[in-house]
């Protein structure tokens, strides 16, 4: 799959950066802001989808592999889970066990900050990895 | 009462579009539809007149006119399923094009009796 | 530690197992087969293990009812939990050899793992909205697995039950949207104790109408029963055995009792309503059933008739004939899955599924042979197999409905005794084509499948005598508790709120 032609490359590559610290503040900030996990991976996955179009697939796939995206979305699954069975630790599974600190902070209101992340990691991951397979089947009378 | 019949009359269009179109394609934004329509509902309910958004920030933290965050949770779930049961049926789409060579569901109709 | 501790593994062991297997499985395919057998035979330990506890509530995060999500556990929850892991148990010793021909097997096992998760999930929560989530999550991976072959008819079979599956949760999301409008929460029992105080209104009584319309699709109910006679051939046989035997009950049939007799309440309205959906189910299922020349669609139209006899007896609302809807939900699993797990063997060793085409397999397959004659058994209802006990359960239920009913308990006494002689009929026919008469040409080399498989139809036969032998204690020990609970709102609102 080729990508767009030269301005809609360099225009990306100025964006790029932009869009990923975008979608990092909103995974991050999820328990303060409206936002959160699910909104934070997807922006982070379109920002990942930008590339695919703007510079075609393989260039992409460089930067971000079929595998190590899988891998990713795995390990954040996982981790989700493990923090919910850490709930035990409190007495009762998915259990909000860690210190709630100070409101209005970035690191308070315990488990959710890491719920968010985990699940932004995941999301982002995921659509990545569906429109990439998506996109690799071709249409019967294109080459 | 207007909330009801507006997100009923969605609901039906997008069962229109399931039931009566023949293009594999439009039948998926019928269901697209569908699950707008109901999502539609659900947040709808959860207004308040001159309600805010339910935020609880260092300047506002009295919560009394806030609208109801229930229904905003349970939609964000809700667009997550849908969005999984779309890719899910393009992916299938997309096969039965290479499989059968065309969209038109008076075609793919192999299984029958 | 106290007992109740095991109930959010349900859903956590099965999700972290297909996780997991996706990560490891691409080092080495073994491993993926040992994640599998390990998962279920740890869920099918914890959930005998659970069999004789009182009722207990788990509070999520230890957040109490009206607010938080709670996992309830009572016999019939129980029960169900018992029937899904068992078989998925029996399923997954099966798929260990029949799926070696299919490419990417490590992700059969994660959708396996996940389709168990959201049957978990629906059969324990005590949250109206969290229940559509784990029905989604069962319903998906079941679309996917359905589609598993990529063949032709199988994407177009997937396609359809896709859609119409999609329509259906729709419709329950709309349900919902509307139950918590009127009733301001989604807690099961919470909302069990608005409608004992405050009744129906007419908004109630539409989101019910839209509740039987979903969950009657999910269950194969006659209106709604289009997309079963092609998903479930489709399939490869263990997921066809998993679909038919326990995902049409947990998703359908579980979810219309809970709702309808401990949370909204039952009345002589819904009670014809659901007798109706079950006579005609039964009937136009067994009448489409008999003229089928292609195995596995055969055995996806008997699944339709059978499952109008369990929702006949809860139709019916007395406690025997619960008591026989809730005993024939636990042998159409076992009986069901054997057949199709039969007729997997079947095609695994011949490679067709035709009737027509196939014959004399007795002698060439004894423990197949043998083990599809005491499943067509079962499901004909004959003496000493489990089958002739529940449907007589339920004609007696039928028969004793007669003060509320009048002549119309007889007839319908001699519907369900009509239907079960079909299925007789049908099955004889089966077992004509298939096991007995000549061996054809083409078939003189055939051998008898291998040995896993061979184990999880022979368990499965054992059970099927066995449940019918020791009826009684079946019958004191899983179903008359959880026909206990079935009739006693009052016991379900003070088990989750009074605490």
């Amino acid at each position: 799959m080729k990508g767009m032609s030269l301005i809609v490359k360099t225009i990306t590559r100025l964006i790029t950066g932009f869009i990923f610290v975008y979608g990092v503040s909103i995974v991050l900030y999820g328990h303060l802001t409206p936002g959160g996990g699910f909104a934070g991976g997807v922006i982070l996955a379109c920002g990942l989808i930008l590339l695919v179009l703007a510079f075609g697939k393989e260039t992409a796939l460089n930067i971000v592999s079929e595998k190590a995206a899988s891998a990713w979305d795995c390990v954040a699954a996982l981790l989700f889970l493990f923090i919910a069975l850490l709930g035990f630790t409190g007495g009762y599974f998915f259990r909000n066990f860690m210190n709630k600190g100070k409101p209005f902070h970035l690191i308070s209101a315990g488990i959710p900050l890491w719920c968010n992340i985990a699940i932004g990691i995941k999301v982002g991951a995921c659509l990545f990895l569906v429109f990439v397979v998506l996109a690799g089947f071709r249409m019967r009378d294109e080459g | 009462m207007g909330l009801y019949i507006l997100c009923s009359i969605i609901f039906l269009l997008g069962v229109y579009a399931v039931t009566a179109k023949k293009n594999l394609v439009k039948i998926v934004i019928g269901l697209s539809i569908l699950e707008y329509a109901a999502n539609l509902l659900l947040i709808l309910i959860g207004y308040r007149t001159n309600g805010e958004a339910p935020i609880i920030t260092p300047a506002s933290q009295e919560t009394a006119r806030f609208v109801d965050p229930i229904p905003q949770a349970l939609i964000v779930t809700s667009i997550v399923i849908g969005l999984g049961v779309t890719a899910m049926v393009i992916a299938l789409c997309i096969r039965l094009y290479e499989k059968y060579g065309t969209f038109d569901v008076l075609v793919i109709k192999r299984l029958r009796g | 530690m106290n007992t109740n501790t095991v109930l959010p593994l349900f859903i956590a062991i099965p999700l972290g197992t297909a996780f997991l297997i996706v990560l490891l499985g691409r080092f080495r395919e073994q491993l993926a087969d040992l994640f599998g057998l390990t998962a279920t035979a740890l869920l099918t330990v914890f959930s005998l293990y659970r069999l004789g506890l009182l009722p207990q509530v788990y509070y999520m995060g230890n957040w109490p009812p009206p607010f938080g999500i709670n996992l309830v556990s009572d016999p019939l929850s129980t029960l169900l939990l018992i029937i899904i892991n068992g078989v998925s148990l029996l399923v997954c010793i099966y798929s260990v050899t029949y799926m070696t021909g299919y490419t990417d097997k490590p992700k059969y096992y994660s959708l396996l793992m996940l389709m168990i998760a959201g049957m978990n999930g629906v059969v324990l929560t005590g949250d109206m909205f969290n229940m559509y989530v784990f029905l989604e999550i069962g319903a998906i991976s079941s679309y996917a697995l359905v589609a598993f072959g990529t063949e032709d008819e199988e994407l177009e079979a997937s396609f359809k039950y896709l859609v119409l599956g999609s329509v259906a949760s729709s419709f329950i999301l709309f349900g919902i949207a509307l139950m918590y409008s009127t009733t301001g929460t989604l807690n099961l029992a919470d909302i069990s104790r608005t409608t004992s105080e405050r009744g129906l209104n007419s908004v109630m009584v539409f989101a019910t109408g839209l509740f039987i319309g979903g969950f009657g699709l999910k269950a194969a109910m006659v209106p709604f029963h289009a997309w079963l006679p092609d998903a479930h051939p489709s399939a490869p046989a263990p997921i066809s055995a998993m679909l038919s035997g326990v995902l049409i009950k947990a998703l359908g049939v579980y979810a219309l009792v809970r709702l309808f007799y401990n949370v909204i309440g039952m009345n002589s309205m819904y009670s014809g309503i659901l007798m109706v959906l079950g006579l005609l189910s039964m009937v136009v299922g067994v009448i489409l059933a008999v003229g089928q020349w292609d195995f596995k669609r055969l055995l996806a139209y008997h699944s339709i008739s059978q499952m109008g006899y369990v929702v006949l007896g809860v139709g019916i609302g007395s406690p025997l004939a619960i008591a026989g809807a809730l005993f024939h939900l636990l042998n159409h699993s076992m009986f069901k899955s054997l057949l199709f797990l039969c007729s997997g063997a079947v095609e695994y060793s011949t490679g067709t599924r035709q009737l027509k085409k196939l014959g004399g397999l007795w002698y060439k397959m004894p423990v197949t042979g043998s083990t599809c004659s005491v499943a067509s058994l079962s499901i004909s209802g004959v003496p000493p197999f489990n089958g002739f006990f529940s449907k007589l359960l339920i004609i007696l239920g039928a028969v004793q409905a007669a003060d509320r009913f009048g002549l119309w308990a007889y007839v319908i006494a001699a519907i369900t005794v009509l239907v079960s002689f079909l299925t007789l009929v049908s099955f004889v026919k089966v077992q004509r084509y298939v096991l007995f008469g000549g061996l054809s040409e083409k078939l003189q080399k055939i051998r008898e499948v291998p040995a896993a498989m061979c184990l999880a139809l022979v368990v499965f036969a054992i059970l099927c005598v066995g449940l019918g032998v020791f009826c009684p204690f079946v019958l004191n020990w899983l179903i008359y508790p959880a026909r206990d609970v079935v009739l006693d709102k009052a016991g379900y609102i003070s088990l989750v709120l009074v605490r």
